[in-house]
């Protein structure tokens, strides 16, 4: 919920650490990355290229695995689905999801 | 004006006048780059520094924009950090002027008018300052080296309130004071010291157990409400400034307020200015007060926040205003003469209106100037839409 001006602190000052994590920048996306895991080799290449960081991965085994994507992060900019060698991520518009 | 113990009074020029008033302040941080003719004000202030007297640290930066983001950087800290500039250097430092306004920094700048070029000139004229004028700065301009001095002080005060927590430019008119000498009356340093008492931070950047961030990005989520405490931050000013005046008259015995007054009561004429060109002002008065002419002045003291109310109390029901720009605004009207009409759109008796431009660059303004503007007004022969000149070769 956005806080009117009566709320903020002034200055633009931000005034405690860490709150970036407080602005979904997922917000600003146009195209949704959507993993298609029958393709998926988990080489980690979309884990490496994501600027986001959203890219989540289970790294409780050997190797880690891809399971999918931080939307709350994740700008749209489909880099991952450009890397990927195995073509197992598309980016599909945000209109398509417009009712979740 | 305030009266002058001359017994009391030391003669200095306005620059020494405001270069001990920041040797009283004391900042932490002082940032400068010099610039005619405000030179002088760092020179004094740069031998109170090399001597000892203060404990400031002196950043003699490579230009007007670093010395602006030096001292947003220290007050940011938590410093009280000053500058002071000229002309050219404060619209070097425009960028910054803007942030330092935006991230509600409590700095005092000395600001010393002087035409901005071009063509390059280094005389008086208030075109520099007039350019910030919707920086979110407040803004004050003397008439005398003592009103640079007290408004210095002053204005310390008023920026680090804590309703407030804007920064201020005191304005004082390049060479005719900052070079001209005057008496002035200096307060005692502990007086001064007791006065502006020691700051009070919010949001200190060096404070590692409450870490800030200064400056991020704010896009149209945000920006406009951080805007919108901004003009709220001004609507406080005009709160707070009366009671610092009230306390600055406490220790020094002078009175400031948003506008000066000068024989109103019965003036049916009232001339409006900023600035020295008040003390021709008021001669032209009295001279013409001998001759039995209702006339008299108002001083502007405060143009940022814009005393409105002030303005409309003093100059409803007079027949005639006549307002003194010294600066244009290239294809609209006069910013002075635009801000004072259009304060008196509500008043109950509108006055007769006339714009006069004077002083560019410089040029003198004679008695004799200021009396045609008032026999205008006084034959009835003011036109509200119509710019005229003072001074200027036809």
């Amino acid at each position: 919920m956005l806080k009117s001006w009566k709320e903020i602190p002034i200055g633009g000052v931000v005034d405690e650490p860490g709150k970036s994590r407080e602005y979904k920048t997922g917000t600003w996306r146009v195209l949704r990355p959507v993993l298609h895991l029958d393709k998926c080799v988990h080489c980690m290449f979309c884990w490496l290229y994501c600027p986001d960081m959203a890219i989540v991965i289970d790294s409780s085994g050997q190797k880690p695995k891809m399971i999918g994507f931080n939307y709350n992060y994740c700008k749209g900019c489909g880099l991952c689905a450009d890397v990927c060698p195995t073509n197992a991520i598309e980016m599909r518009p945000e209109t398509e999801f417009a009712e979740e | 004006m305030n009266n002058i113990d001359l017994k009391k009074a030391r003669a200095v020029t306005g620059a020494e006048a405001v270069a001990n008033a920041m040797r009283q302040i004391e900042p932490h941080v002082v940032a400068a780059y010099p610039i005619t003719p405000q030179t002088p004000i760092v020179e004094y202030f740069a031998k109170f520094v090399s001597d000892g007297v203060v404990r400031t640290e002196m950043i003699p930066v490579e230009s007007e924009h670093s010395a602006m983001s030096a001292v947003v950087g220290a007050a940011a800290t938590g410093a009280r950090a000053m500058t002071a500039t000229s002309a050219n250097g404060l619209a070097l430092m425009h960028e910054v002027v803007y942030i330092a306004a935006s991230s509600r920094l409590p700095i005092v700048m000395p600001v010393v008018n002087r035409a901005l070029s071009g063509p390059i000139n280094i005389h008086c004229d208030h075109s520099d300052a007039m350019a910030e004028r919707d920086s979110g700065w407040v803004q004050f301009y003397a008439e005398s080296n003592q009103e640079a001095y007290d408004l210095t002080i002053l204005s310390l005060k008023l920026a680090e309130d804590e309703s407030v927590r804007l920064p201020v430019m005191v304005s004082l008119d390049g060479f005719i004071l900052s070079h001209g000498v005057e008496p002035v009356e200096f307060l005692p340093d502990e007086v001064v010291k007791e006065f502006i008492g020691e700051p009070k931070m919010i949001y200190p950047l060096l404070d590692t157990e409450h870490p800030v961030t200064y400056g991020p990005l704010d896009l149209y989520d945000y920006y406009f409400e951080h805007k919108r405490q901004q003009v709220e931050a001004m609507e406080n000013a005009k709160k707070v400034f009366p009671k610092v005046a009230e306390e600055f008259y406490k220790v020094s015995g002078r009175k400031y307020d948003f506008v000066e007054p000068y024989k109103l009561d019965d003036a049916e004429y009232v001339m409006v200015a900023l600035g020295s060109t008040n003390s021709t002002i008021k001669y032209v008065v009295d001279w013409m007060r001998e001759e039995g002419f209702k006339v008299g002045a108002l001083k502007v003291w405060m143009f940022r926040p814009f005393p409105k109310a002030q303005i409309q109390k003093y100059l409803n029901g007079r027949k005639g205003v006549v307002v003194l720009d010294r600066s244009a605004s290239f294809g609209a009207e006069a910013p002075l003469y635009e801000a004072v009409k259009s304060a008196l759109y509500n008043v109950a008796i509108r006055p007769q209106m006339g714009s006069y431009v004077y002083g560019l660059g410089g040029r003198d303004i004679l008695p004799e100037h200021i009396r045609k503007a008032f026999e205008d007004a006084l034959s009835g022969n003011l036109i509200a839409d119509e710019q005229r000149y003072l001074g200027l070769r036809e």
